[in-house]
């Protein structure tokens, strides 16, 4: 820390600023924590009536529900064809030159940078010339794809920690390459696993701009809040709100004690994340 | 605690100079860090022109006490005077001191030339004279071909050089020196300690260095202050911090040494069968005696002279001398430094002058 | 030391997947933005450059996308107005409550996108709280309408979501300043204040550049919340684009303004790219 001749840090308006910046955003989140306690409803100030009628009307919404249900199958699934697909991925990143190497570096990141409507679009286009009927596997195709480098990068960040010589230790010792595989490569790897995993699945969880274009007959939990949302406010959405905001706040506290125990500083953990969490 | 620190004629370098006036006084300051006390009770005087070695071990605090001059740090007892002024209360952008880095800390948005000029641009000095100063500097540091390089395409030991030059470039009243030389290969940082002690003697600067390098300080230095645990164990030349070393600790730590333990009763030392007459009053004494002072007994080591016999345990050879280990009829061990290719035998009869037995304080825990 | 198996093995599998899966796809987009489609809305696959031609000459898809770009413009410059100044905070002036602050900036990011528009709409509204309070406070005395269906509604949300992402790189970039150099500079004579221009924001450039590019880029291809905040007058290009694969059925039209974007995006990444390299030092 700096400070100067006096020993006061010369952070006074800095201060003020970062208070702002953190005012700005989290008012809107604690809006929203509020008025789903509101009797009211939404809107109005100052909010009264403090009720939990609109928790339990959402108990008792069986669609809701449903769509929950949804997005867990979804979120599991695509988990599994990103860490299937991304673990070989880094792998052969890490030491395999194959052909095209660089491009398909780019491209599997595409789907974190580009909007979510273009990789939507595009998706929805192969779909359709396959002939395949838009559902909750269309949906599963879109976000596995989509988070592939999700993995890819944990992963390959993982490797490059871990020691190569236990490998050639394992193979010289006489075990196979897959013997090496499953005994030491894999649980070498088994942290970045974890992370990706948890970090696909938020993200699968949430994510609303390619499913748009691939949905089916069944909703996920974004499309179900959207198109309740196109009807007309409800103050039960505050509460499915907020429910969505403590079980993220748990996934996310979780996901950063495991980067963190796992060595990492923070800024490196913040520069993954950033592409990723778009 | 209560031992205080010998501090011995304080003369600066550069000997024809009258008596030299402190620049630079460190009056009894302490640091902690949590619950690490890194100093304690300070006090310290750099003369102005002088080039100042704090020497010590790591965690002796000798870093803490130069980012304390430089401000990086406050006191948290104690003041720190510069040319009849407090300093310690000044942030290090108002004070006219420089730091040498230990990794250099060059800018690697900006050229060497940049770099050199950051100083005197951040005063606004109109560009001509940035120029010139600039120019001049690297000069001095022989690096006025790399005006427009990068830092990072510059080996290390030239880095070292342009962080020296963006230092003196703003002529401070003093320069702190942060182990600038540890991080170069032996070869390059011999040539260095040349280089660094001939442009402070052409400069006239006060140069405060700190190093672990005992020899590096003894090299370099008009007077050495060696730091332990926090505390200053002795201020005094390299001549006088060698031959009359004040603690058991700046004796072994500053060069070898022999720690004869002895007793002194009216006069005589008396230690492993070896006795000699001495000033110090009675009691128990521990006395230094260097390797290279006892040497092979011949005819005309005779009064003033302690002699002995001992078994030779081990013979290192190390080019110009030979470092033995020799073991006394009564068991005690001493390291003797001849001159090569002097003596083979098994046993041998060995001599050391009285008067280079100093009387060493023991160190406190 | 792997064998040709393995390599085999390791690289295949991803490879063709991506290419089936996502190489296809957005070839695909590009491949529709030349045909075109009949009023009995068919899809007619012959070649043509029709579709181009129509968003250069009716004067709405130039328009819309100016908008758009303004706005995304508009989101950048906020969130990194609001995003520099806390990283840097967060940064240098934290000390033991670094991680515990960095954690609370990236939390509003792993919160719902919906949860947290849709926020802004409860805030915003005719009936919202914004203006309830301006009226409980005597500031205004009948609803401000403006707020929200409106440009500045989209930017206020848009800014909301995306400060957060501007915050990371610029973060991320802040760290890797050592921090001697910050010692060198105040040790050359520089105050904090020199000292933050000329050496730590050159020094925070390409984070500076990535976290805009982010913004910029999500902003310009969001369609979310300009349709629950935006109305009429909030519409953007993406909206266009819902829309010509909705109710206005024309597949082509609607990809060749998304291959427009996809252009668009890539080239700015591309530039972005260089410039970050360029202005890495640390």
């Amino acid at each position: 820390m700096i400070r100067d001749a006096l020993g006061q840090e010369r952070a006074g308006w800095l201060t003020l600023h970062a208070i702002a910046v953190f005012a700005f955003l989290y008012l809107p989140i604690v809006v929203l924590i509020v008025y789903s306690f509101n009797g009211d409803g939404v809107g109005g100030f100052p909010p009264r009536n403090v009720t939990f009628d609109w928790y339990r009307q959402l108990a008792q919404d069986t669609p809701l529900w449903d769509s929950v249900l949804n997005s867990l199958l979804v979120a599991l699934a695509a988990m599994a064809i990103s860490i299937g697909l991304g673990l070989p991925a880094a792998l052969a990143l890490d030491r395999v030159n194959f052909p095209g190497k660089s491009l398909f570096r780019r491209l599997v990141l595409l789907p974190l940078i580009l909007p979510g409507i273009i990789t939507g679009l595009s998706l929805l286009m192969l779909v359709v010339l396959i002939g395949l009927k838009l559902s909750l596997l269309t949906i599963i195709l879109g976000h596995g794809t989509a988070l592939i480098s999700v993995a890819t990068t944990e992963i390959f960040a993982g490797l490059q920690k871990a020691e190569r010589a236990q490998e050639e230790a394992s193979l010289d010792l006489g075990a196979s390459y897959g013997q090496t595989f499953w005994r030491i490569t894999l649980p070498n790897l088994k942290l970045p696993v974890i992370g990706a995993a948890l970090l696909i699945f938020t993200l699968s969880m949430d994510e609303i701009a390619v499913s748009f274009f691939l949905i089916g007959r069944d909703n996920t939990l974004p499309l179900e809040i959207w198109s309740r949302l196109r009807r007309g406010m409800t103050p039960e959405i505050n509460a499915i709100s907020t429910i969505i905001f403590l079980f993220s706040l748990a996934l996310i506290v979780l996901w950063y004690r495991l980067r963190m125990g796992n060595g990492e500083n923070t800024a490196d953990t913040v520069a993954t994340a950033t592409k990723e969490a778009a | 605690m209560g031992t205080k620190p010998i501090v011995e004629s304080s003369a600066a370098g550069g000997g024809a100079k009258a008596s030299p006036k402190t620049l630079l006084s460190v009056r009894s300051v302490a640091k902690r860090f949590a619950n690490n006390i890194v100093l304690r009770d300070v006090n310290l005087d750099v003369a102005e022109g002088e080039f100042l070695s704090i020497l010590g071990e790591s965690g002796s605090g000798k870093t803490t006490l130069l980012r304390l001059t430089a401000g990086f740090e406050r006191c948290d007892s104690g003041e720190i005077w510069m040319a009849g002024e407090r300093l310690d209360p000044l942030p290090p952008y108002k004070r006219q001191v420089n730091t040498v880095f230990q990794n250099y800390a060059l800018f690697p948005h900006l050229s060497v030339f940049d770099n050199v000029a950051f100083g005197l641009r951040v005063k606004k000095s109109p560009a001509i004279e940035v120029k010139g100063r600039v120019e001049q500097a690297l000069a001095m540091v022989k690096m006025s071909s790399f005006a427009n390089s990068s830092p990072a395409k510059i080996s290390g030991g030239q880095q070292q050089r342009v962080a020296l030059a963006r230092a003196l470039v703003n002529r401070p009243k003093l320069l702190l020196l942060d182990e600038p030389l540890s991080a170069l290969d032996a070869n390059l940082r011999r040539q260095m300690q040349m280089e660094l002690k001939a442009l402070q003697r052409e400069i006239g600067i006060a140069f405060v260095f700190v190093t672990h390098d005992q020899d590096e300080a003894m090299t370099m230095s008009d007077r050495i202050a060696l730091l332990r645990a926090g505390e200053l164990e002795q201020v005094a030349t390299p001549r006088e911090i060698y031959a009359r070393p004040a603690t058991t600790y700046t004796a072994q730590f500053i060069g070898q040494t022999n720690l004869l333990h002895a007793h002194v009763t009216a006069g005589m030392a008396e230690c492993a069968g070896m006795r000699w007459s001495t000033d110090e009053p009675d009691g128990p004494v521990t006395f230094s005696v260097r390797p290279e002072s006892i040497v092979v007994a011949t005819g005309t080591h005779g009064d003033g002279f302690v002699r002995f016999r001992a078994k030779v345990l081990s013979q290192l050879f190390q080019g110009a001398a030979e470092l033995l280990q020799v073991e006394t009829t009564s068991g005690y061990r001493l390291k003797v430094r001849t001159s090569s290719g002097k003596t083979e035998a098994a046993e041998l009869e060995l001599a050391f002058a009285a008067a280079s037995a100093v009387s060493v304080r023991e160190t406190q825990a | 030391m792997y064998s040709r198996a393995y390599k085999l093995a390791v690289s295949l599998p991803p490879v063709a997947w991506v290419l089936l899966f996502l190489l296809t796809p957005y070839l695909l987009l590009f491949l529709y933005s030349f045909w075109t489609v009949t009023p009995a809305q068919q899809i007619v696959h012959t070649w043509s450059l029709q579709n181009y031609i129509e968003l250069l000459r009716v004067p709405v898809y130039l328009q819309v996308l100016w908008r758009s770009m303004r706005i995304a413009a508009s989101v950048t410059l906020l969130s990194l107005l609001l995003g520099f100044p806390l990283a840097y905070y967060v940064s240098f002036h934290a000390g033991s409550k670094k991680d515990l602050l960095y954690l609370l900036v990236i939390i509003p990011l792993w919160v719902s996108y919906l949860v947290r528009a849709y926020a802004w709409k409860t805030i915003l509204g005719s009936d919202g709280v914004l203006n309830t309070l301006l009226q409980y406070l005597h500031i205004t005395h009948h609803p401000q309408g403006y707020l929200l269906y409106s440009p500045l509604a989209v930017v206020l949300t848009l800014t909301h979501i995306y400060t957060p992402f501007t915050f990371l790189p610029i973060y991320a970039a802040l760290e890797h300043i050592p921090r001697k150099l910050v010692e060198a500079s105040h040790d050359l004579g520089a105050t904090p204040t020199q000292t933050f221009w000329r050496v730590i924001v050159p020094l925070s450039v390409p984070g500076l550049v990535a976290g805009a590019t982010f913004s910029f880029v999500l902003s310009l291809g969001d369609f979310l919340a300009p349709l629950l905040v935006g109305g009429p007058s909030g519409v953007m290009i993406s909206n266009i684009v819902v829309g010509l694969f909705g109710a206005a059925y024309n597949w082509p039209l609607g990809a060749a303004i998304s291959a427009c974007m996809m252009i668009l995006v890539l080239a700015l990444l591309f530039a972005t790219g260089r410039l970050e390299k360029k202005w890495s030092f640390t």
